[in-house]
């Protein structure tokens, strides 16, 4: 099983870099968004040019005021802004449609690759994590592109065209704002840190906080059933207040550091006005020029202010990207062999199965299964029994290719599974997992799940077939009885029934069981055992068991014990010869049957 | 935009409505973030005014004369530098002030809904879906306060604008008028600009939730997508929906840079009129220079605090919804009533009955007229076939949902009129899904109760069969399971769940096929305890297994909802042929299956040249 490393600290740079390389998406175009984006900030710069050239030219001119002058320039600053409002709206129509072009791209095919990765089927308790990556993750990126990343593009455009603009006016006064503002910035780096510290603290309390409310959801009838609302309450409330603590000192002092901003514009504004009219005098400045200044000045509050807003945004957003990057470059611990390769179908006919010298173990635990070495011959009906623990779940695993052994081969009537096109693979072989998963759907909508467009009246002789028309005659809506959430709106061993008629109409080759009807009433599961025995003749069926029922009805029987094949052999013939088997047996019909 | 989606009506008022619970949730807080603001509004003002001054009396002076006094210089540059200051305390108490009134709300309603989660009777949360819950307690509850941080700075730019529109009155009433046709100018555009962004934006929030839901369910449903090979089809679903978020992102995109701009330069605009109409006022004497710069100053300074109000406006919409989503689990009513009655005093097993019992979901009437009653220290066993409605009668004994007709007693007394938490100290259920929380084993088997001591603890760890696979983990007692913490199998989960009511002594103790991931030889070892410790308590069973129905004094067996048979199991096999079906369907398949042997080795040749040829 694979593992997501989720907050790899590689570093927000490499992440950007990285994202843009695996969606091309956000490039198409980028050039002249960019210098679209740039047209859009000159039109910040004009008022402060036309303040200039108006008392500069208009008003202290050589006649006074000049209003022929005046409105030559208002005209033209109305004009250039009016240009500059058309680049803006380009520049957000491109700017939304590559990102959220290239974002909805990312979705897909993080999603689609989740769907490879084997943590998603093993580890039921990461599937929110999971979900969050194609969802609230992505939509922080493209949060961030067209709020925040934008305001800083552009903030930072507003700053090298106030600068050249000041410069040009007066190095002296431009190198006097630097010095006031570039202490700022060591000071803002400073709380920067200090506020990263704080954020990862409110988000690891965030998650606290969500798995405690989820409590109060996900065991809501245990809670009740022992009378722990209080206990529960308590713990909530706990979490909710961590998280609320770390929140609001992450705010406080984001709200410090903003302000500073504006106390250094004041401080820049107040040695812009002493140093500009010492220059002034020494007629190294005109009045004009030193007022524009004072408005270049707003243009650096404003960045400044905006940075300290989108930092704590950007890195949220790195974040979701590094997360969504994480799935992306985890590679597929069970691939696809038809992807990017030559890939094999199997052969046609009923399949044989072939472990070959076979070990498995999960990364860094000790081996499941030890060295397993058998042959399964094609049309036989296996039962594989044995205790939690001793394999079995993980052998039906491996056959399926769920997994790939950690050594040796599986083969399918000869051919290495892990050639076969997953294509070919999934038609010709089907499990019906213990957990009958539905989708909130109808039943007949469930049953054809695995065969797109089958009619009403097949999913219908499905049934019949399967022995199951007098339960789907109970259902309040037959056929079209919606099964609710999860299937939740049917009892746990009806959820199974509805799964064994989805994989029965899939009409595999090979149908593995595993402990696919735990859940059932014993007469409706020897009804549906024998119902399938009839119809799995001249197929390949492997069933996992729990109940040694099925054993009793297969071919041959392997036992397995602690991760190897202890006994195999049809049943008749185990159960007289002392070994694990006949104790498993003998345990199970002391409870079980009459004998 | 051909046809431009409107904002339905009425939105604007209930945010506002929603702005207004806020208020009065926190009025201190938000006294504080609204003082802190409205002298930010001011101070802009002063300081454009300031600046105007320094201008008119220090600046346009000394470039005249071409000298300046120390004194004016000093005078000048401290009044920017103090106005800054006092403007960046406004700042920091209308941020913190803000910051801290979201973040208290969003606490106070988490706990509120929460609490409602734990309040309301299960049949409440088995009507809504688990994703639903945690959104309505998080992401609902977020968006609800979502226009909290904008708000106060908004309110403290209507302080500023009036101050301003005083000012510019004082100033020049001629420029007074471009001010005055200016901002109302930009308030219309921002309206306007929500009107269209709204549907878009809710909309695009309403696919947001869809795509959760499609994510959601195709990833719980993993292996069942992997085993028949369905992952194509799944992506397929899923990128319908993010194309169609995406198609409708594009949308806002291009209202937003329609309107963004629009905003942005119409104040420009306004200082350029400014400069245009403040020559002429020049030209006729009415205004000095000083006068005009501070006008178009203050142009450039509002020009960015106005668009607030715009944000404030443009969150209401998602505040609306998310607001009126939690609202809708803090108004949920049909909690459970409770009585007086304080249950037995004693701690001998109860007596249970039920009598006339029905119950339905949604869909279907489950139980049709059930009554049974089981004397105190006896072990019943339910029985039944799949959907029979026996995991019903098991929630309906512990009171996690009330009947829609008849009564349930313990003890004889209806277990409607017992006090809060009477049931759940005479009874305790294992469920058939077992849930574990995120904590450690004991606090998963105690729960907090008052439990004596560890020996306690691990005498009922050993009933459940559980003691050795906890003494093996890493921390014993004190391993953090459940989500975050060690994977157990299900077996052990289950024989944990086990331990949890067995610690409590309950007086009666339900199993709801409680040892259905447990092997054969487990849960033989766990019956025998049961049995062998004389458990005080009246034990009702769930089972399928024989010999766990053989454990029970007496079967009280169900089909279709109803009691079809009672009795001891033996009385029952003979009596109805339904129950000797279900109970005997192994021994009988095995039988048959002995038959169909000697049949088929006669024909044995036969049936695999049969079967071989048909495929």
């Amino acid at each position: 099983m694979t593992t997501i490393a989720a907050d790899q600290p590689a570093s927000a740079w490499r992440t950007l870099v990285r994202g843009l390389q695996l969606s091309p998406e956000f490039r198409v175009g980028l050039p002249v968004t960019l210098l679209l984006a740039l047209v859009a900030t000159a039109g910040r710069v004009v008022v402060p040019v036309a303040v200039q050239q108006t008392i500069d030219h208009g008003l202290r001119g050589p006649h006074g005021v000049d209003i022929g002058a005046i409105r030559a320039i208002t005209a033209a600053a109305a004009a250039t802004l009016l240009a500059t409002m058309v680049a803006a709206y380009l520049m957000n129509v491109r700017l939304y449609r590559s990102t959220e072009t290239g974002l909805a791209a990312l979705r897909v095919r993080a999603f689609r690759h989740v769907h490879d990765l084997s943590v998603l089927h093993q580890a039921a308790e990461r599937r929110g994590s999971l979900v969050s990556r194609v969802t609230s993750d992505v939509d922080e990126i493209s949060q961030f592109m067209q709020w925040g990343g934008m305001m800083l593009l552009v903030s930072a455009g507003q700053v090298v065209l106030a600068t050249v603009l000041m410069a040009y006016y007066s190095w002296q006064l431009t190198l006097l704002v630097y010095a006031c503002f570039a202490p700022l910035m060591l000071v803002l780096r400073a709380f920067q840190r200090r506020l990263d510290r704080i954020y990862a603290i409110v988000r690891e309390r965030v998650g606290e906080m969500l798995g405690a409310v989820a409590e109060s959801v996900v065991g809501a009838p245990v809670i009740r059933a022992y009378g722990v609302q209080a206990r529960t309450a308590e713990r909530i409330d706990t979490a909710i207040e961590r998280h609320r603590a770390a929140a609001t000192s992450g705010q406080t002092l984001a709200a410090v550091m903003f302000s500073t901003g504006e106390v250094i514009a004041g401080l820049a504004n107040a040695g812009v006005v002493a140093v500009g009219v010492l220059l002034g005098i020494n007629g190294q400045l005109s009045a004009g020029r030193l007022v524009a200044f004072l408005f270049l000045v707003t243009l650096f509050v404003g960045p400044v202010q905006v940075a300290t807003e989108v930092l704590n945004e950007a890195q949220t957003a790195v974040a979701g990207w590094r997360r969504v990057l994480a799935i992306l470059d985890t590679p597929t611990d069970v691939p696809d062999p038809a992807v990017g390769g030559v890939a094999r179908a199997l052969p046609p006919g009923p399949l044989g199965v072939r472990f070959d010298h076979v070990e498995f173990s999960y990364p860094g635990g000790p081996p499941v299964l030890h060295d397993v070495d058998l042959e399964i011959a094609a049309q036989t009906r296996v039962a594989v029994v044995g205790e939690t623990g001793s394999g079995k779940t993980t052998f039906a695993k491996l056959l399926t290719r769920l997994m790939d052994p950690s050594s040796g081969r599986v083969l399918l009537s000869g051919v290495p599974v892990d050639e076969v096109a997953f294509d070919s693979l999934r038609r010709r072989v089907v499990t019906v997992p213990q957990d009958g998963f539905l989708f909130d759907a109808t039943v007949a909508d469930n049953v054809r799940y695995g065969r797109p467009g089958l009619a009403d009246d097949d999913v219908v002789l499905a049934f019949a077939e399967l022995g199951l028309a007098e339960w789907l005659d109970g259902l309040p809506a037959g056929l079209a009885t919606r099964v609710g959430e999860r299937g939740e709106s049917l009892s746990v061993g009806e959820r199974q029934l509805v799964a064994v008629a989805r994989a029965y109409v899939a009409d595999p080759d090979l149908l593995v069981l595993d402990e696919a009807t735990s859940a059932v009433d014993p007469a409706t599961e020897v009804r549906l055992q024998r119902a399938l025995e009839g119809l799995t003749r001249g197929r390949t069926a492997i069933a996992i068991a729990h109940r040694l029922s099925t054993a009793e009805a297969a071919d041959e029987v392997l036992v397995m014990d602690g991760g190897r094949v202890v006994q195999r052999g049809p049943h008749a013939e185990l159960v007289a010869a002392p070994g694990r088997y006949a104790e498993l047996h003998a345990s199970w019909s002391a409870q079980s049957t009459a004998r | 935009m051909s046809d431009a989606p409107r904002t339905p009506p009425g939105v604007l008022r209930r945010g506002l409505r929603v702005l207004a619970l806020a208020v009065r949730e926190e009025p201190w807080v938000f006294a504080v973030a609204l003082a802190g603001s409205a002298l930010y509004g001011v101070m802009t003002v002063i300081s454009a005014v300031v600046l105007g001054r320094v201008t008119e009396r220090v600046v346009l002076p000394a470039f005249r004369s071409g000298q300046v006094t120390t004194g004016a210089l000093l005078g000048g540059s401290a009044a920017i530098v103090a106005v800054a200051v006092v403007k960046a305390t406004g700042i920091v108490f209308r941020r913190i002030g803000a910051g801290r009134m979201q973040f208290r709300l969003q606490a106070t309603y988490r706990q509120r809904v929460t609490r409602q989660y734990l309040r309301l009777p299960l049949s409440w949360h088995q009507q809504h879906p688990t994703g639903e819950l945690l959104s309505n307690a998080n992401a609902d509850v977020e968006a609800t306060w979502w226009a909290i941080p904008p708000f106060p700075f908004a309110m403290g730019v209507l302080v500023m604008l009036a101050v301003t529109g005083v000012a510019l009155v004082v100033t020049d009433p001629v420029l007074a008028v471009v001010g005055f046709a200016v901002f109302p100018a930009i308030g219309a555009l921002n309206f306007g600009y929500n009107q269209r962004l709204t549907p878009l934006v809710t909309r695009a929030q309403h696919l947001r939730g869809e795509l959760s839901t499609v994510a959601h369910e195709s990833f719980d449903g993993a292996l069942v997508v992997k085993t028949l090979g369905r992952e194509a089809a799944e992506t397929a679903r899923f990128a319908a929906t993010a194309n169609e978020l995406r198609d409708e992102m594009v949308r806002v995109g291009r209202v937003h840079g329609l309107f963004d701009p629009l905003m942005e330069a119409l104040p420009q605009l306004g200082t350029l009129l400014v400069l245009l109409v403040g020559a002429g006022r020049i030209q006729d004497g009415t205004l000095n220079a000083g006068q005009l710069v501070q006008v178009a100053y203050l142009f450039t300074l509002l020009a960015f605090p106005v668009r607030v109000i715009g944000w404030v406006l443009g969150e209401l919409p998602r505040a609306v919804v998310g607001y009126e989503r939690v609202a809708r689990v803090l108004a949920a009513g049909g909690a459970l009533s409770y009585g007086e009655h304080p249950g037995p005093a004693h701690s001998k097993p109860t007596s249970l009955e039920l009598a006339g019992v029905r119950f339905s979901y949604a869909q279907a009437q489950v139980l049709h007229d059930v009554s049974f009653e089981v004397a105190p220290g006896r072990t019943v066993a339910l029985v039944g076939p799949t959907g029979s409605g026996k995991s019903t009668i098991a929630t309906l004994l512990v009171r996690l949902v009330d009947p829609d007709d008849g009564a349930v007693r313990l003890d004889g007394v209806d277990i409607r009129h017992l006090a809060v938490g009477a049931v759940a100290r005479q009874a305790a259920l294992v469920p058939q899904h077992t849930f574990l929380f995120d904590d450690t084993v004991r606090g998963n088997v105690t729960l907090g109760a008052a439990v004596d001591d560890d020996d306690a603890v691990w005498a009922a760890l050993r009933l459940a069969q559980a003691d050795g696979f906890v003494a093996a983990l890493p921390r014993g007692l004190d391993t953090l399971v459940g989500e975050r913490g060690t994977t157990l199998s299900g077996g052990q989960r289950q024989r944990l769940a086990l331990a949890r009511a067995l610690v409590r002594r309950p007086q009666l103790l339900v199993l709801d096929d409680a040892t259905s991931s447990v092997d054969a030889t487990v849960e033989a070892a766990i019956l025998r305890g049961l049995r062998e410790v004389a458990l005080p308590s009246t034990v009702v069973l769930i089972a399928y297994r024989r010999s766990t129905i053989e454990l029970a004094d007496e079967v009280v067996f169900l089909a279709g909802g109803r009691i079809v048979g009672r009795g001891r199991h033996a009385e029952l096999l003979a009596a109805v042929p339904a129950y000797a079906e279900l109970v005997t369907a192994y021994d009988r398949a095995a039988a048959q299956r002995v038959q169909e042997a000697a049949d088929r080795d006669v024909a044995l040749g036969v049936d695999r040249d049969v079967a071989a040829g048909t495929r």
